[in-house]
């Protein structure tokens, strides 16, 4: 059945007058088509763009770093104590010198990785996926679900972020999960307000009607002319929250409701370091490092991305 | 009247609610377009000449009213039927520049409606099709894998074109194709749509603000002005012998490339009236040299005052 409509549609479609029918149309003899290679593309104008490259080869480095952290070193090695050798300095045996129980704070680098890059990017990507839907709900319909959404939202953002999150963890208890579950609610709201803006910018666009007259349906419509040019903006967004996201959570740990000691997580490191800042400074200096590293390459993939994406800024 | 009408309103009504009341944008439009013409739309800015365009090809729901294509009823039109029906219904748009999304290459923007509507299973006859509407629409091949913003405005606006072209539609509303175009590539704009028409049998609602374009383009002229047709003639007998008021001064504006020739036009003083909750009478009254008492008493509708050459005005009752 289905068949038939097919072949019948394609019989309309040869039948114009004056004009070259399809079978004398060589395609062989015209520039190729982007069919497909759209992503190739937006990799070439990625790579044009040196700075990007640069962060997505040091947060490539942190991110294989994080995830073949036990091959690299055992877990047991990070946590091992030895007091003989308490806040020690950069030596061949430990590169980054040893914390205030004889820790080895390269070993307790590598792994915290593996904690920090889940925080920092776990409530990055579910705060965009909750806070996106939200948005796009909001934008796209407008009205009264508009209001409503962003009513809700308002009420949020009210809150310091802050007394939110440790509200949130002091009612769920003090686990990684939770301490995620916190971070994706508090930064919701300032997810859902970009994303919505971002969507309303795009949505009145001619090219939306131009697409609704031709019977394009809705999710098709969101997913090939809204998504693709309002994605500038929230690129931008998560890259320069992921940083935030691993301070936050390190804060949290710092209040003690976060991830407990003796884990090895850039934020407890700080937070542990800081009572040494004056004697021993380098036990807040190469945590802090190491965020300030990931997130300084995320905020350069983030800009290059968004440049990337966007065929307008080409050459 | 000539032919077999391919779109027919009845008693068009498109409102908005705004701040303060309701918006008459489309107030009653009763029209007609046969089978292969061209219907011409003329009028000031904001008398409804676009609404009027979006609301036949159900881009915007209609308050009240119903169009009819080829005898169907578009807003009354379901699932397959809509779909059926888009097919057969396109728009061009004014502002090229603004109508193609920026992040789609020419060829993903031509082969969108055909996607759309699964036309073709191999994705070499989609090519070809996109290629074959590329010559029709006189654009070069080479510039199939370029961006909107790399093409001038003549070329995207046959982008724009090509995509209304590709469903094979009957009926295209343009919607002030070229006034956002320079007058050069205006001319040739208008003769691929003269030409498209003529082999392919296309029925058009041209929506225009210039008069000369209209009068050179379209076989029959619609006047509107705040949501109403005033006046409908053939396109020669309106230039010919204009009837209303506000049509005699609209047609005294077009400037005469002749300096011995002078002309005073029709000056019009005043402001157009209010579109929210517009009162009863002829809306053109408070602008109208000729207005007397009764034009404000009551609504006018078009009245056939000779074959073909309808207008809304009491002096003709």
């Amino acid at each position: 059945m289905s068949n038939n409509r097919e072949e019948n549609k394609m019989q309309k479609e040869v039948h114009i007058p004056e004009m070259e029918s399809l079978d004398e149309i060589n395609l062989d003899e015209i520039p190729k088509m982007t069919r497909g290679s759209q992503l190739k593309a937006v990799w070439k104008r990625f790579c044009r763009n040196r700075l990007a490259v640069v962060g997505l080869v040091i947060f490539s480095i942190i991110l294989l770093t994080a995830i073949f952290a036990g091959v690299f070193v055992p877990y047991e090695k990070a946590l091992e104590q030895n007091i003989a050798i308490r806040n020690q300095t950069s030596s061949a045996e430990h590169w980054l010198g040893t914390d205030n129980y004889g820790r080895d704070i390269f070993f307790r680098i590598i792994h915290g990785a593996r904690y920090s890059l889940l925080t920092g990017m776990g409530a990055v990507a579910v705060g965009i996926i909750c806070g996106g839907i939200l948005g796009a709900l909001a934008g796209f319909r407008g009205g009264l679900l508009d209001t409503i959404i962003m009513r809700c939202t308002d009420t949020l953002l009210c809150i310091p972020f802050m007394l939110l999150v440790l509200a949130l963890v002091a009612a769920l208890g003090t686990s990684l999960t939770n301490v995620l579950i916190a971070l994706m609610l508090a930064m919701l709201p300032t997810y859902a307000r970009v994303i919505r803006s971002a969507v309303l910018t795009v949505v009145d666009a001619d090219y939306i009607e131009a697409s609704r007259s031709c019977g394009a349906k809705i999710w098709r419509i969101i997913f090939k002319h809204v998504i693709p040019n309002a994605v500038g903006p929230i690129i931008v967004q998560a890259t320069m929250t992921v940083g935030t996201m691993i301070i936050w959570a390190a804060g949290i740990s710092f209040l003690g409701m976060g991830i407990q000691p003796p884990t090895p997580e850039w934020g407890a490191m700080l937070s542990e370091g800081k009572n040494f800042i004056t004697t021993t400074p380098h036990l807040v200096l190469y945590p802090g490092l190491a965020i300030a590293i990931t997130a300084f390459s995320l905020n350069l993939m983030g800009d290059g991305l968004r440049d990337a994406l966007d065929p307008r800024l080409k050459d | 009247m000539m032919g077999d009408a391919l779109i027919k309103t009845v008693d068009l009504k498109k409102f908005f609610r705004v701040k303060g009341g309701i918006l008459h944008a489309v107030d009653g439009i009763n029209l007609e377009i046969p089978k292969g013409k061209t219907l011409g739309v003329v009028g000031e800015s904001g008398c409804g000449k676009s609404t009027l365009g979006r609301t036949i090809i159900r881009l915007l729901d209609a308050t009240s009213g119903s169009v009819f294509f080829d005898g169907q009823d578009v807003m009354q039109a379901k699932g397959k039927e809509m779909e059926e029906m888009r097919r057969q219904m396109q728009i061009i748009f004014q502002d090229p520049f603004s109508c193609l999304n920026p992040r789609m290459p020419v060829y993903k923007l031509i082969a969108e409606p055909l996607e759309i509507h699964r036309v073709y299973r191999h994705s070499a006859d989609l090519s070809k099709r996109v290629i074959q509407l590329m010559d029709t629409v006189g654009l070069a091949r080479r510039f199939l894998n370029s961006y909107p913003h790399e093409m001038d405005g003549g070329r995207r606006q046959r982008v724009g074109i090509a995509r209304a072209l590709a469903l094979n539609p009957q009926f295209i509303v343009c919607d002030e194709p070229v006034s956002a175009l320079d007058v050069s590539v205006q001319a040739q704009i208008l003769n691929l749509l003269m030409d498209l028409q003529s082999a392919m049998g296309l029925t058009y609602m041209f929506i225009t603000h210039d008069l000369l374009v209209v009068r050179h383009i379209a076989d029959e002229i619609a006047v509107m002005y705040l949501g109403q047709c005033i006046e409908r003639a053939p396109a020669k007998q309106l230039f010919r012998e204009p009837l209303h008021p506000y049509t005699k001064a609209l047609l005294s504006a077009i400037p005469i490339p002749d300096l011995g020739q002078r002309r005073k036009p029709v000056m019009l003083h005043g402001e157009v009236s209010d579109p929210i909750d517009p009162k009863p009478g002829c809306r053109f009254a408070r602008r109208c040299s000729q207005c007397t008492e009764k034009c404000t008493q009551q609504d006018y509708p078009l009245r056939e005052v000779s074959p073909g050459h309808f207008v809304a005005c009491q002096r003709y009752q």
